[in-house]
C-alpha cells in the first residue's frame, strides 16, 4: 500500500498521520516531543505505521463475512498485546540503562546491591505490564515515560529501605536512564513487534475451525503487505529542526487550515490554542489559508498559561476546566501575563475569592485574548473550528461559545476529539497533493 | 556601496576633528532635517537615530540600552533614545569607533514623532548648549495648509536661523541655501528613478533592505552637496546596468536568482538582526518592491522636490511631507497605491515596539489595505535596536507561513 | 457623613463610572438639536465648543468597567490601555452620543488614534488639535489663533449657529469661574488634605468632564461647603506627597484609595489636567479669540507633552513640592506612556538636586490589583516620615 505521511512536531507532543492514495486516514501516531525532535518524529511515524497495520487487519477481517464477527474483539486485543510487547521491549532497554547509570556512579552502596534492587524493581514492573494492558485497564498516559515512571517510583519507595539503597539514588537513576531510552529507537524493529503481537493475539483470541485458519491467512496477508511511504511533509513548532528537506516542510498555519477543512469541510475560521502559541486562521472553501494572526512574542493566553495556573493551584491541567465550570460568578482577571498571573491569583485567593470563580475568570481572560486575534484575522465566520489542547477544556469552550455568540452571532463551533491531529493531517494532505502533482 | 562607505567614513572623520578644525556641530533628526540650511552655515550634522541604528547593526545597542535602563529609563519607551543615552554615558564613541563631538546646537525638528521632543530635552540636560525647536504641524487631514507652512517659515526665521547665526557667527546667506537646494533636487531625481526601477518585473533592487542603503546619503549629511549628486548618479548608472542585464537585487547571499514574491513593506526594519531578517526574505525569493520606511526622510517619489525658488517654504513643505508626519488614512492610500503601481503580491507590516508613530494603527491599516486591495497582508513584530525584541524563530515562522500562503493562493488562482 | 454629601459623592462616582454617557444623552434630550463634542486628554479649548451651544465631553477611557473584546484587536501589546477602551466604547456604540471628536497633540498614540477615527468613522467630525510648541506670540500665537479660528468655524458649522463673539466672551467667563473653583479646592486641599481625600477630589473634579461647566461649578462649590460642615474628618498624620504622571490614562479609583490607605496624603497631582489647564483667568478685555489664544501661550500649566523652551525640566514639580509643603513625590505613570515615562528621568534629576524623596510605579486604567503598590507606597510613606523626623 502506498502511504503519505504528515508529521506535526509540537512543543509538547509530536503527531503523525498516514493517508492512503484516496486520502483516507490509514494510521495515526503520537508521542511526547522530548528533547530530541528527530527521535520524536520517528517514533510518532512508527506508531502511525503500527496503527495503520492494525487498521489493515481490521479491514481484512470486516471484509470477510466469516471473520467480520470477531473484528471488534480481535483488533483491540491485538493492540493491547502489541502495547504490552512494546512496553516490555522498552523495559528491557530501561533495565540496561539503569545498570549502566548505576555502575557509573560513585556511591556508598555496593554496585552489586544497587543492581539487585534495580532488578527487583524492573522485574516487578515487567509483571505489572499485564495489568497496564489488560482489557479493562485504564492508563493515565500512553507514553512510556509516564507509565514506567509511575511504577518505578512506587516500587523504588517500596524496595529502597529493605534493599539498603536511598530512594533519592534510585529516582535519580531513573531520571538519567529514561533519557537515552526515550531519545533512541529500539533495535527491535517495529515490524517484528507487530509480528509478535499478531502471533500472540491469534493464539489468544481462540477462534476455532475454519475461522482460525481464515484469521491466520488474513493476518499473514496483512503482515506481508508492504507499507510504502511515497512522500512526507513536516510541520509544527519545532519544524525548522525537522528531519525533512526544506521543500517538504509546510507552515503549521497552512497545515492547520487544511486539516480543519478536511475534518469539517464547511470551516471558514479556525482557532488553535496550543501550548506555545495561539493562531487565528481564515480559510476559503478549499481549505486554503486567506489570512492568519498569531499571538505576539509572549505566551500570554496560551495553553502554557493554564499549565502555570495549574501548578500554582496544585492541580492537574485537565482539572481546571471542570472546576471553573462550577463557578457561581466569573471574577474579572486583568492579567493574562504568566509572570503576573501567580501574584494575582494568590492575592485573589487571600481576599477570599472562590477558586472556582477565579478559574472561570482565568479561562475567560484566555479566550478574550483569542477573541482579539480572531478579530485581527478577520472575525469569526460560519463554520468555526476550534483545535489545540485548550479545545479539550470545557470551561474554555464554554467561554468561547458565549463570546462568539455575543460578538458574531450564532456560529457552529466544531471541536473534533481528534483535533490534536489537525496539523499532521494537513501536512499529510500536502504530501499527498505534492505527490499527485509530481505524477 | 563602496562609495557610500567612503562618504560616511569621511563624515565621521570630519566630526571627530570638528573641535580641532573649529567646525560647529549640530545634532538633529532624520525626518524634517534641514540639511541644506545647516550646510549653508557650514555646520556638521550628527543624527542620533543613525548612530543608534548603526550601534544596533554593530551589536552594541543591547549594552547601551541596559545602561540607560540602569540610569532610570523605562523599559517601555523608545530604544533609539535609550541606545543614544547609553552611548553617551559610555563615552559617546560613534559607529566608526571615533568619538563624537559635543553639540554646539540641538536642532529639534519636531517632525512626525513625539519622542523627538523628549529625546532632545534629555540631551539638553546633558549638554550646555542652545536648542532650536521647530514645531512641524501634523498633516492630520491629509494636506498642507498655508498657515502651517507660514508657521514653519516663521519659526525658521525667528528661531532656527538666528540660533544658527549665533552659534556659527555667520550671517544667513539665502543664495548659498538656494545653491544647495538645487543640488538636492538633482540628487532627488536620481533617487526617485532608482526607487521606481522596482516597478520592473523582476525588480533590479530591493527597496527596503537594499533601500536603506540607497536612502542613506540623502537622508543624512549629503543632501544638497556635490558628493550627494555624484553618489546618486553612480547609483543610478549601476541600477540601469543591472536592469539592462536583467539582474536581480543584491542580497546577503549575493545576487537573487529568482524573484518569487513581490512585497510592499510598512514599518522600519529591525537593526540588531538586520542581515538575518533580510535573509528570511531573500532566501524565499521575496523582494520588497516598495516601502514606507524609505520615505521617512521625504516622499520624493510622490513629486516633492526641494525648490531653490522658495527656499524656506520648500523646507517647510519638506518637513510636513515626511512619511511619519502623514495621517493614517494618507498612509493607507500611499501603500495601497504602491501595491497597485508596483504589482505586489502582498504587503507586510513590521511593527516595532519602539515607534508608536509608526505602530499605532498598523493593525487597522492591515485590515483596510486587505479590504481595499484584495491583497493579503502579513504582520510581524520586532524592535528597532532592542535585541531582546527580535524573536528569530517567531518572525521566521510568520514570514514563511505568510509566503507559503501567497504561494498556495497563487496555486489555486492559476 | 452628611446625607447630602454622600449623595453628591454617589452622583459623581456614578458619572465617572458611566461608560454609556447617560448624562450626556440626558443633556442632549433636554433641547432639540443639542450636540456634544468629545475630547481626549489633555487640553482642548472647551470654551469654543461651549460658545457654539454644544457640550464638551471628556473621553477618558473606560477604566476597568469594560471588558476589552474588540479594542485589543487594534493595538499591539506594547501600547497603553486608554486607546483600547476608547475604541471599545466607540465600536460598541457608546460614543454615538458624540457629534464630534477631538484628539489633542499629547503623544503619537493619541495622534494616530485620530487617524484611526477617520478610517473607522468617516462620517463623523474628527479633528486633531495640534497645540503650538512655539510660545512666541507672533509665531506660535499666530498659528494657534488660526487653528482656534478653524475650530470655532467647524463648531459653528456642526452646531448650525453663527460664530458669536459675545457668546464666546461669556463662555470664557464661565470657564474662568469653573477653573477658579477647582483652584480653590486644590488650595483648600493643600491646606487641610484630610478634609479632601484624593479619591473624592478626583471624582468631584472629573464630573466637570461630562457636566455643563455652569452646573459643575455649582457642584464644586456645594462640595466645598458640605465638606466644611463635615465634623467627622479629623486631621491625620500622613505623608504629604505630590502625584505625577496621571495626566492622560486615568488611574483606577482603587489606586488613589490604596495610596491614601498606605499613609500618603496627596497634596498636589496632575490628574484631570485639561480641566484646569490655564492657571490664570483668561483676561476679560479684548477680542475673545485673541485672549483665548494668548492664554494658552502665557498661562498653560507644565506637563510632559508641552515643550519648555528654556531652563531645565522639572522646575514646576520642585515648585509644587515647596508650595504644597510636600515631603515626597510619587511617580505613577501608565504602562507604555511615552510622555510620562520619558519625562520621568528628568523630573527625578530635578528632585534629586533638591534632595526630595520619590518613588515610582506603573499602572494601567484597568489594574485591579494593588497589593504591590500598597506595599511600596506604605514603605515610601513610612520612610519619608522617618526621614523627616530624623
Amino acid at each position: 500500500m502506498n502511504i503519505f505521511v504528515g508529521v506535526d512536531l509540537g512543543s509538547t507532543t509530536t503527531k503523525a498521520v498516514l493517508l492512503d492514495e484516496r486520502g483516507t486516514i490509514a494510521g495515526r501516531g503520537i508521542t511526547n516531543s522530548r528533547s530530541n525532535y528527530e527521535v520524536a518524529s520517528r517514533v510518532a511515524r512508527e506508531e502511525a505505521l503500527v496503527t495503520a497495520r492494525f487498521n489493515l487487519v481490521r479491514n481484512a477481517l470486516v471484509a470477510d463475512s466469516e471473520l467480520a464477527g470477531i473484528a471488534d474483539g480481535f483488533v483491540p486485543l491485538l493492540e493491547r498485546t502489541f502495547r504490552r510487547e512494546q512496553y516490555r521491549d522498552q523495559l528491557r532497554r530501561l533495565r540496561g540503562e539503569l545498570h549502566r547509570s548505576g555502575d557509573r556512579g560513585r556511591r556508598s552502596q555496593s554496585p552489586t546491591r544497587l543492581r539487585e534492587v534495580l532488578d527487583l524493581i524492573v522485574d516487578e514492573m515487567d509483571e505489572r505490564a499485564d495489568r497496564h494492558f489488560g482489557a479493562l485497564a485504564v492508563r493515565k498516559s500512553d507514553f512510556f515515560r509516564d507509565l514506567a515512571g509511575g511504577d518505578y517510583m512506587a516500587l523504588a519507595e517500596r524496595f529502597a529501605e529493605p534493599g539498603g539503597v536511598e530512594f533519592e539514588t534510585l529516582s535519580g537513576l531513573f531520571d538519567r536512564a529514561i533519557l537515552p531510552v526515550e531519545n533512541s529507537v529500539s533495535e527491535t524493529p517495529m515490524e517484528e513487534l507487530v509480528g509478535r503481537a499478531l502471533d500472540a493475539a491469534v493464539g489468544a483470541s481462540g477462534p476455532r475451525g475454519g475461522a482460525a485458519a481464515g484469521l491466520e491467512l488474513a493476518v499473514a496477508r496483512v503482515r506481508s503487505t508492504p507499507l510504502e511511504e511515497l512522500s512526507s511533509v513536516g510541520t509544527g513548532y519545532g519544524r525548522q529542526r525537522l528531519p525533512f528537506p526544506k521543500e517538504q516542510i509546510r507552515s503549521e498555519i497552512l497545515c492547520h487550515g487544511l486539516g480543519a477543512h478536511v475534518m469539517f469541510p464547511a470551516t471558514k475560521t479556525v482557532l488553535d490554542i496550543g501550548g506555545q502559541d495561539t493562531k487565528a486562521i481564515q480559510v476559503d472553501e478549499n481549505g486554503i489559508v486567506t489570512s492568519f494572526q498569531m499571538n505576539d512574542r509572549c505566551a500570554a493566553g496560551c495553553g502554557r498559561y493554564l499549565g502555570y495556573i495549574a501548578d500554582e493551584m496544585n492541580l492537574g491541567v485537565h482539572e481546571l476546566g471542570p472546576l471553573a465550570q462550577q463557578a457561581t460568578t466569573c471574577v474579572k482577571i486583568n492579567s493574562t501575563c504568566t509572570v503576573f498571573a501567580g501574584a494575582e491569583l494568590r492575592e485573589r485567593l487571600s481576599l477570599g475569592q472562590r477558586r472556582e470563580d477565579i478559574l472561570a475568570g482565568l479561562h475567560r481572560a484566555i479566550v478574550l485574548r483569542a477573541m482579539s486575534l480572531l478579530a485581527r484575522s478577520g472575525g469569526v465566520r460560519e463554520e468555526f473550528t476550534f483545535t489545540g489542547g485548550v479545545a479539550r477544556n470545557p470551561a474554555a469552550v464554554a467561554a468561547l461559545e458565549q463570546l462568539v455568540a455575543e460578538n458574531y452571532g450564532e456560529r457552529t463551533i466544531n471541536i473534533s476529539p481528534d483535533s490534536i491531529y489537525t496539523g499532521a493531517l494537513g501536512a499529510a494532505l500536502f504530501a499527498l497533493s505534492a505527490s499527485r502533482k509530481a505524477a | 556601496m563602496l562609495l557610500q562607505k567612503e562618504m560616511i567614513g569621511k563624515h565621521y572623520r570630519d566630526l571627530a576633528s570638528a573641535g580641532d578644525e573649529g567646525s560647529k556641530v549640530v545634532y538633529t533628526f532624520v525626518p524634517g532635517n534641514l540639511t541644506e540650511l545647516m550646510g549653508s552655515f557650514g555646520v556638521l550634522p550628527v543624527l542620533p537615530e543613525i548612530n543608534a541604528l548603526q550601534s544596533g547593526m554593530r551589536k552594541l545597542s543591547g549594552d547601551y540600552i541596559s545602561e540607560a535602563e540602569k540610569q532610570g529609563h523605562s523599559e517601555d519607551v523608545c530604544t533609539y533614545v535609550k541606545c543614544d543615552i547609553g552611548m553617551l554615558k559610555k563615552g559617546n564613541v560613534g559607529p566608526t569607533g571615533l568619538k563624537l563631538p559635543e553639540p554646539d546646537l540641538l536642532l529639534l525638528s519636531y517632525t512626525g514623532c513625539f519622542t523627538f521632543m523628549k529625546w532632545f530635552e534629555l540631551l539638553r540636560q546633558e549638554y550646555d548648549c542652545p536648542v532650536a525647536m521647530l514645531h512641524v504641524p501634523y498633516q492630520a487631514d491629509g494636506r498642507i495648509h498655508d498657515h502651517h507652512r507660514d508657521y514653519i517659515v516663521e519659526q525658521l526665521e525667528s528661531e532656527v536661523i538666528p540660533k544658527l547665526e549665533q552659534v556659527t557667527g555667520r550671517r544667513f546667506d539665502e543664495e548659498r541655501l538656494r545653491q544647495r537646494l538645487a543640488l538636492s533636487a538633482e540628487a532627488e531625481n536620481d533617487l526617485v528613478w532608482v526607487l521606481e526601477s522596482a516597478k520592473n518585473v523582476p525588480s533590479p533592487i530591493d527597496a527596503y533592505f537594499g533601500g536603506v542603503y540607497y536612502i542613506g546619503p540623502i537622508f543624512t549629511a549629503f543632501r544638497g552637496t556635490q558628493a550627494g549628486v555624484e553618489y546618486y548618479q553612480t547609483l543610478r548608472a549601476e541600477i540601469e546596468e543591472r536592469l539592462a542585464e536583467r539582474r536581480g537585487p543584491t542580497t546577503p547571499e549575493g545576487e537573487l536568482e529568482e524573484e518569487r514574491y513581490r512585497l510592499v513593506m510598512e514599518g522600519p526594519p529591525n537593526w540588531t538582526s538586520f542581515r538575518e531578517f533580510w535573509r528570511m526574505f531573500s532566501e524565499e525569493g521575496a523582494v520588497v518592491v516598495a516601502s514606507s520606511y524609505t520615505k521617512v526622510g521625504g516622499l520624493y517619489d510622490r513629486g516633492f522636490r526641494h525648490d531653490p525658488e522658495r527656499p524656506l517654504a520648500t523646507l517647510a513643505d519638506y518637513c510636513m511631507g515626511c512619511y511619519t508626519n502623514l495621517s493614517l488614512p494618507a498612509r493607507v492610500d500611499l501603500i495601497a497605491d504602491y501595491i497597485r503601481e508596483y504589482r505586489a503580491d502582498g504587503f507586510m507590516i513590521n511593527s516595532v515596539k519602539s515607534c508608536n508613530s509608526f505602530s499605532v494603527g498598523q493593525l487597522l491599516m492591515l485590515r483596510q489595505l486587505e479590504e481595499r486591495t484584495g491583497v493579503p497582508g502579513g504582520f510581524i513584530e520586532s524592535d528597532l535596536v532592542d535585541p531582546r525584541y527580535f524573536s528569530s524563530a517567531n518572525i521566521k515562522n510568520r514570514i514563511e507561513s505568510y509566503l507559503q500562503m501567497l504561494e498556495q493562493k497563487r496555486g489555486t488562482a492559476a | 457623613m452628611n446625607a447630602e454629601l454622600a449623595q453628591l459623592l454617589d452622583r459623581v462616582r456614578g458619572l465617572s463610572e458611566d461608560v454609556d454617557f447617560a448624562c450626556v444623552r440626558e443633556w442632549k434630550g433636554q433641547g432639540s438639536g443639542r450636540k456634544a463634542v468629545g475630547y481626549m486628554p489633555i487640553y482642548v479649548p472647551r470654551e469654543l465648543i461651549h460658545a457654539s451651544g454644544m457640550l464638551p465631553v471628556g473621553v477618558l477611557g473606560a477604566g476597568d468597567r469594560l471588558e476589552i473584546i474588540r479594542g485589543d484587536a487594534y493595538f499591539q501589546s506594547y501600547i497603553c490601555h486608554i486607546p483600547r477602551s476608547t475604541i471599545e466604547m466607540a465600536l460598541t456604540g457608546r460614543l454615538d452620543v458624540l457629534d464630534g471628536m477631538l484628539f489633542p497633540s499629547i503623544c503619537d498614540v493619541i495622534r494616530n488614534l485620530s487617524g484611526m477615527w477617520r478610517l473607522l468613522f468617516p462620517d463623523r467630525y474628527v479633528r486633531y488639535v495640534d497645540v503650538p510648541q512655539n510660545f512666541s506670540p507672533d509665531v506660535g500665537g499666530a498659528y494657534w489663533r488660526r487653528e482656534l479660528e478653524q475650530l470655532w468655524s467647524d463648531f459653528s458649522g456642526l452646531a448650525g449657529r453663527p460664530r458669536d463673539a459675545r457668546a464666546l466672551a461669556r463662555s470664557l467667563e464661565i470657564y474662568n469661574e469653573n477653573r477658579r473653583e477647582i483652584r480653590r479646592l486644590y488650595e483648600a486641599r493643600s491646606l487641610e488634605p484630610w478634609l479632601y481625600p484624593a479619591s473624592e477630589l478626583y471624582l468631584v473634579t472629573r464630573a466637570g468632564s461630562v457636566l455643563p461647566p455652569e452646573e459643575h461649578t455649582t457642584l464644586l462649590r456645594r462640595y466645598r461647603e458640605l465638606v466644611a460642615e463635615e465634623s467627622e474628618r479629623r486631621e491625620e498624620d500622613l505623608s504629604r506627597i505630590v502625584l505625577v504622571g496621571t495626566f492622560c490614562e486615568q488611574p483606577p479609583l482603587g489606586l488613589l484609595l490604596t495610596l491614601e490607605r498606605a499613609g500618603c496624603s496627596i497634596v498636589d497631582d496632575d490628574l484631570l489636567l485639561g480641566l484646569r489647564w490655564l492657571t490664570e483667568d483668561v483676561p476679560e478685555e479684548g477680542d475673545p479669540l485673541d485672549r483665548l489664544a494668548a492664554a494658552y501661550l502665557e498661562c498653560s500649566c507644565q506637563t510632559a507633552s508641552v515643550y519648555q523652551p528654556e531652563g531645565r525640566r522639572g522646575g514646576w514639580l520642585v515648585e509644587s513640592v515647596k508650595r504644597n509643603q510636600a515631603e515626597g513625590v510619587i511617580f505613577c505613570a501608565p504602562s507604555f506612556c511615552d510622555p510620562a515615562l520619558l519625562e520621568q528621568p528628568m523630573l527625578v534629576e530635578a528632585l534629586a538636586a533638591e534632595g526630595i524623596p520619590h518613588t515610582q510605579f506603573k499602572y494601567s486604567e484597568n489594574t485591579g490589583q494593588f497589593a504591590v503598590i500598597r506595599e511600596q507606597a506604605g514603605t515610601f510613606s513610612d520612610s519619608i516620615r522617618l526621614w523627616s523626623e530624623a
